[in-house]
């Protein structure tokens, strides 16, 4: 264990503790600043002319009306913003064979989903834009619609990129042990089809940007509302060909991202070659109806899958074949293709199983693009095999917290290396099963449940197990050539009147960044963490380093800081020592002030120090170089990824007669490894695990057959709201990684990677008694009585 | 999500805001609440050349009773129905209803009159005035006239309604000593508009039901009564085999939407069990005592 | 159509008087006209409660009527509140609890909580969540809302809470 760490009695301590965020003042003052809120001088707004069709061939375009409006700066088609824009592909090299279309900011030739941008119309105001947009004519030819996953792999079918020669952009099999054995020599086997549905991100602010292109110094400012400003420093220099250097990207206040936030978008891409063309600042703000229409979504697939085990209940093998589809192209540069690559090896995670294999297939099809979104095909894995180690269980008379018992890997068998070839350094398992057993007092609710069954009242319990990937290295994105960086940056320096200031690479988006971080930079270097202030998000300022995507914030952002500012420690005690005529070995810090390390007597000030250091540096020995500003930066070296695991726990009540579910109680047991601050851990677990019941029971994006998305409003797609979601009691197991000094792992998905799971096991043993049973989320009133046989 | 242009005309006048409307050559709309008219503007599906607020017109506003009947002003808000002693023990439907239309902010804004003009055949009040058997109102520039709920609600957002009139006030039958009623909805989310929802309103001589009134929303393009089973059940005590004839006579009466998320035999279905809760419900000689207001 | 018409209203306490298109949202104008950004808005439909504002004391969706409506009214917004202490309680609350993480729907929760206190001083966490039916948050999972609400109702009734002080390492063990 760390032992330096996690020592509340000591003076500026503060790793451990729920502190509170002190930038959230500012929000609750309605003073945040967000992109949606910004205005520059001169700036003009942009809106899109979309495409009503799903798949058609574009024949004409008329913009003379639109462009001859009063207001009216420019009227842009996708051949104009071609001349500046290179296009881009998203595939990645170590997904062998995988296969997608370049894309341009706007449609040229054709239309590949409904709802696709194909002209860009800016304006004084956003009313105008929309006013000049409804002027705009395009005269389409109708193409045959792909959307579905089967249909689109047949002989025959309508060909969405006629380059490419098929609808199939990528096939994965993973295969371990031998599984043809394994089942037959299982004594159960079960089956199952399991369908998830699309859902998106649903950020409260929408997707906003800023462009603003100076030409007199060739210099990009784009204020973007995005997870990772040096991303998109990359691209947008490479694509619009403008030096790094000159290409600033600031993350302002965000107003949630999830995942959703770090893909480029055709529409951003736009905007940038907008403000080039008007040379004007360009503001483009998505509305919701946008949001819906060009927001990536995330899940959709269908996976067929069997377990097998021998009669006392060990499983003995797996197999599973994922069908996804993620939209006309994949996604970049990040690819649509990880949620089905994440899914088919996140597979039986939690359990001792040897023998595997997994399929996966990633299909095109005329919708918007899936891509990663929180817990990125977590949710998936996680319930198929929850739901099958339950039948397994159900076949052989276990209860759901036995049947695991057996089967979870197990404290003396650590490291482990699972059958798809995921390293674990230490998971604790039995422990947070235990600890779920006993807060959720699982006898109590067992018997309550049977005394309601007699008079008619459905309840269920479901539990469900997860593992989660957190910390990535550049095992993730960088191996596969994409310009994703796997290190993060720290610059910590003392001020001269002593306080501290700290710039970070990994940014803030609610979850809690500048806290941790300056609970971490407070405690290394011994001071009141009110005196220190934390900057992120501006690739002009803060240091290189990939930011906020994948669980890697508090793991790697908070690894960087905390070297960052033990090694500035040392420099103030270097020159502290100096002054004092001391060792360093011999003083400390503690509340700002330089002490005798053994009697804790104060010696000099910091803010002494620092003065003399920036202002009287004469006075001091000519071998003393005072550095009191720190640069560090740090990327994960040993595990490619940590892992962090847990267990959830959900407790419904089915009626039976409606199909209506009402969430009762929600635990969640998890072990993110060290905790730096438990109340912001428990608030990205609760959000969540409460975006992990919405996808269980209520979101979705519903597409008919001409692909069109019928629900894409607010009002029609269902988020989860205060009035149906339960409280979610939550416990912590501590795993440090011994992979860092800080040891703390990710814990901003482990709420999402196993709620939908827990939420369907519960409802199925609801319903068990009546001879019902549901593989779908989510899971709809209709979808629950007809199973149930009532309509 | 911007409307298009509009010119906006404000009055406290009735007489000014029918002629406003006259002079607008079918170019007009009017504007009370703006609950429903505001998104659609915004989301372009309606472009009208001219609002006329009618908001601030006094002679549409308060509630009131004369001998045996409530008068509610058609900008009453949604929110009064929550708070009106007069409604809580005149037209306890609506009171019942008021919790499950949309949430609270909304029914701050909302009026009475705008969501039986809209007629929106998944709204709580349009259906409830059919179940108090109420009466509208309207003015035009030929003068005042009233026609019941009853044969109002035509089509889908097609009422009796002609362009240019005013919907003034809504007049209901006080509840009496003898009635009960009871609503309830089947909604995915709080506030939302419900899957099937019904209210019922019925006088009963000891536990037999003397008359019933029983309708429902979100069952068919208009708000719907059910008559073939208000006669199931008229003239008996509210037995099991009473409500079970009442449940199936619904097929008769009602013709829900069918598509892929809700079928048709789905909002059947529902339907009758939420029929087959209500009428459990008004058995209860007490119905009327219980705070079934959540 | 797109000329201007005047209006005058009192905002925060302050005379404001501007011409306006007819067409521009209450939000838009408060937002853009106004510079106050506090206001947020998500849907611009009424389904997700970030553009709360009080009207005239009561709490309304700024993206539901245009600002030509308010003309004559009073508009405050969580600017107006917050300086002068209407909601420090509710935010200190909120603060402690960690009731919100990006913050983008925090103006809106604020006005219903207040709202709320305002009509039901001793709510109950069911009438708390209903009251918040409208309020969409896509971070927090509601539930630090709901406590914050609730000990706000705790101490304004004089049954002070110690408040949800930052825990020695909270539930961890
Ligand atoms: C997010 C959201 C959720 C909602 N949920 C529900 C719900 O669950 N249940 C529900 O019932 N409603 C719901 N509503 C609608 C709400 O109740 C509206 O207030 C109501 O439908 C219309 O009333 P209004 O006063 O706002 O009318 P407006 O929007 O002002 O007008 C609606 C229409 O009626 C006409 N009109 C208005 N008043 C009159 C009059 N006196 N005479 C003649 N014509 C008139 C207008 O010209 C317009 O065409 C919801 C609204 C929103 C935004
Ligand atoms: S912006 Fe007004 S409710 Fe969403
Ligand atoms: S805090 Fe982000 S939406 Fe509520």
């Amino acid at each position: 264990m760390n032992n330096a760490l996690g020592k509340l009695d000591r003076p500026n301590s503060y790793i451990g503790r729920s502190v509170t965020r002190p930038n959230a003042k500012r929000l609750l003052a309605g003073k945040g600043r967000y992109v949606t809120d910004m205005k520059l001088p001169r700036m003009l707004h942009a809106a899109f002319v979309r495409s009503p069709y799903a798949h058609a061939k574009i024949m004409s375009i008329d913009i003379s009306a639109a462009a001859a409006m009063p207001g009216v700066h420019l009227v842009a088609t996708g051949a104009d913003l071609a001349k500046l824009c290179k296009p881009w592909v998203g595939t990645l090299d170590h997904f062998r064979g995988m296969k997608s279309s370049p894309q341009l900011p706007l449609a040229i030739d054709k239309v590949v989903w409904a709802g696709q941008a194909v002209v860009a119309v800016v304006a004084q105001s956003r009313a105008l834009a929309e006013d000049a947009a409804e002027l705009v004519e395009v005269a389409y030819e109708e193409l045959g619609v792909v959307t579905d996953i089967d249909l689109a792999r047949q002989e025959g079918s309508e060909i969405i990129n006629p380059d490419l020669g098929t609808n199939l952009s990528f096939t994965l099999k993973v295969e371990s042990g031998d599984v043809e054995a394994a089942f037959k020599d299982g004594a159960v086997e079960i089956e199952d089809v399991f369908h998830f549905g699309r859902h998106t991100a649903v950020t409260l602010e929408p997707r906003a940007i800023i462009a603003d292109y100076n030409s007199s110094e060739e210099q990009l400012t784009v204020h973007h509302a995005t997870q990772t400003p040096y991303q998109f420093q990359d691209l947008y220099s490479r694509y619009y060909g403008i030096a790094e250097s000159r290409v600033r990207v600031v993350a302002p206040d965000i107003g949630g991202s999830f995942g959703m936030k770090l893909h480029v978008y055709h529409e951003d891409m736009a905007v940038v070659g907008l403000s080039m063309l008007t040379g004007r600042p360009v503001k483009y703000v998505a509305d919701r109806m946008e949001s819906f229409l060009s927001d990536i979504h995330a899940r959709d697939h269908r996976v067929t899958s069997s377990m097998t085990a021998d009669a006392s209940g060990n499983i003995l093998g797996m197999k599973v074949d994922d069908v996804t589809a993620i939209g006309a192209f994949s996604s970049f540069p990040r690819t649509s293709v990880v949620e089905g690559n994440q899914v088919v090896r996140l597979m039986g995670a939690p359990y001792r199983f040897r023998n595997y294999r997994g399929d996966l297939s990633v299909v095109f099809q005329n919708k918007v693009q899936t891509s990663q979104y929180r817990a990125v095909g977590h949710p998936i894995a996680c319930s198929v095999t929850e739901s099958l180690i339950d039948g397994i269980g159900r076949r052989l008379g276990l209860d759901p917290f036995e049947i695991r018992r057996r089967n979870i890997i197990t404290q003396d068998m650590y490291p482990y290396t699972s059958p798809t070839g995921y390293k674990f350094e230490r998971l604790s398992h039995e422990v947070c099963l235990d600890k779920l057993h006993a807060e959720m007092d699982y006898p109590r609710l067992l018997k309550q449940q049977e005394e309601l069954r007699a008079k008619g009242v459905y309840r269920g319990i479901g539990i469900a197990m997860f593992v989660e990937i957190t910390n990535p290295s550049p095992a993730f994105y960088g191996v596969g050539g994409a310009r994703i960086s796997s290190q993060d940056g720290a610059i910590v320096k003392i001020t001269p009147s002593g306080e501290v200031q700290c710039l970070v690479s990994i940014g803030e988006h609610g979850q809690g960044t500048e806290t941790i971080i300056g609970q971490i930079v407070a405690e290394n270097l011994g001071v009141d963490r009110e005196t220190v202030r934390v900057i992120t998000g501006d690739t002009d300022v803060t240091p290189y380093g990939g930011a906020n995507w994948a669980c890697r914030g508090a793991g790697i952002g908070g690894e960087t800081a905390f070297q960052a500012a033990k090694k500035l420690k040392q420099n103030v005690l270097a020159v502290a020592a100096a002054i004092l005529q001391a060792k360093p070995s011999d003083l400390d810090i503690q509340n700002a002030q330089i002490v005798d390390a053994g009697t804790g007597n104060i010696r000099i000030a910091l803010s002494e120090v620092a003065r003399i250091s920036y202002f009287r540096s004469d006075t001091l020995p000519d071998d003393v170089s005072p550095q009191l500003t720190v640069a560090h930066h740090y990327s994960p070296k040993g595990y490619p990824f940590a892992f962090t695991n847990g267990v959830q726990g959900c407790h419904v009540e089915v009626d039976v007669e409606t199909g209506f579910v009402r969430l009762i109680d929600v635990w969640v047991v998890e072990d993110c490894g060290r905790i730096i601050n438990p109340m912001l851990v428990n608030e990205q677990v609760r959000g969540g695990a409460i975006q992990g019941l919405g996808a269980a029971l209520f979101e979705e994006c519903r597409y008919g057959e001409t692909g069109q998305l019928e629900n894409g409003s607010l009002a029609d797609y269902l988020v989860p709201m205060a009035y149906e979601m339960p409280d979610i009691k939550i416990f912590h197991v501590e795993t440090p990684t011994r992979d860092t000094e800080l040891g703390a792992k990710g814990c901003g998905e482990a709420g999402t990677a196993a709620a939908s799971a827990a939420a369907m096991n519960a409802v199925n043993d609801a319903i068990a008694p009546l001879g019902a049973h549901v593989s779908q989320i989510p899971m709809t009133p209709q979808r629950l009585l007809r199973a149930l046989g009532k309509v | 999500m911007k409307a298009r242009a509009f010119k906006y005309f404000r009055t406290q006048s009735l007489e000014d805001a029918l002629q406003a409307f006259d002079r607008a050559g079918g170019e007009g709309c009017y504007l009370a609440g703006g609950q429903s008219l505001v998104p659609s503007l915004s989301l372009r599906l309606q472009a009208p050349e001219l609002l006329i607020d009618i908001s601030r017109i006094e002679s549409l506003t308060g509630i009131s009773r004369s001998g045996n009947v409530l008068r509610v002003g058609a900008l009453t808000r949604h929110a009064e129905m929550l708070t009106s002693p007069e409604i809580a023990r005149h037209a306890p439907l609506l009171r019942r209803a008021a919790p499950f239309v949309a949430h609270p902010a909304i029914r701050n804004m909302g009026t009475f009159g705008g969501t039986i003009a809209l007629a929106d055949p998944s709204a709580e009040f349009p259906a409830m005035t059919l179940a108090m058997d109420a009466e509208f109102e309207i003015a035009s520039l030929a003068g005042t006239r009233t026609t019941k709920a009853d044969g109002f609600f035509r089509g889908l957002f097609e009422t009796g309604l002609q362009p240019g009139e005013i919907l003034t006030a809504i007049n209901i039958p006080c509840f009496g000593n003898a009635d009960r009623c009871v609503f309830d909805e089947l909604a995915r989310r709080r506030g939302d508009y419900a899957l099937v929802g019904a209210g019922v309103q019925g006088n009963f001589a000891q536990d037999l039901v003397s008359t019933i009134r029983i309708a429902f929303l979100s069952v068919g393009s208009t708000p719907l009564r059910a008559r073939h089973a208000e006669a199931a059940i008229t003239g008996r005590a509210l037995s099991a085999d009473a409500i079970s004839d009442a449940q199936a006579a619904l097929g008769d009466d009602l013709d829900p939407e069918d598509n892929e998320e809700t079928s048709a035999t789905m909002r059947m279905h529902l339907a009758r069990v939420l029929l087959g809760r209500l009428l459990g419900r008004l058995s209860q000689p007490d119905c009327m005592r219980q705070d079934e207001v959540t | 159509m797109n000329e201007r018409v005047p209006i005058e209203l009192e905002v925060n306490g302050e005379a404001v008087a501007k011409y306006v298109e007819p067409r521009l949202s209450l939000a838009d104008f408060l937002r853009e006209e106004l510079e106050l950004t506090g206001t947020h808005q998500g849907c611009e439909m009424g389904a997700c409660g970030a553009c709360l504002v009080l009207l005239n004391g009561k709490a309304v969706h700024s993206c539901l009527m245009f600002a030509v409506q308010a003309h004559g009214d009073h508009v405050e917004t969580v600017e107006g509140l917050s300086q002068r202490k209407a909601i420090a309680d509710i935010q200190q609350a909120f603060h402690n609890n960690n009731a919100l993480q990006c913050g983008f729907c925090t103006a809106g929760m604020l006005v219903t909580a207040h709202e709320l206190l305002s009509r039901n001083t001793t709510p109950t966490r069911h009438e708390i969540r209903d009251g918040l039916s409208g309020n969409y948050c896509r971070c927090t999972g509601y539930q630090a809302i709901v406590d914050s609400i609730v000990s706000v109702a705790r101490s304004r009734a004089g049954n002070v809470d110690t408040p949800a002080s930052p825990g020695e390492r909270g539930t961890a063990s």
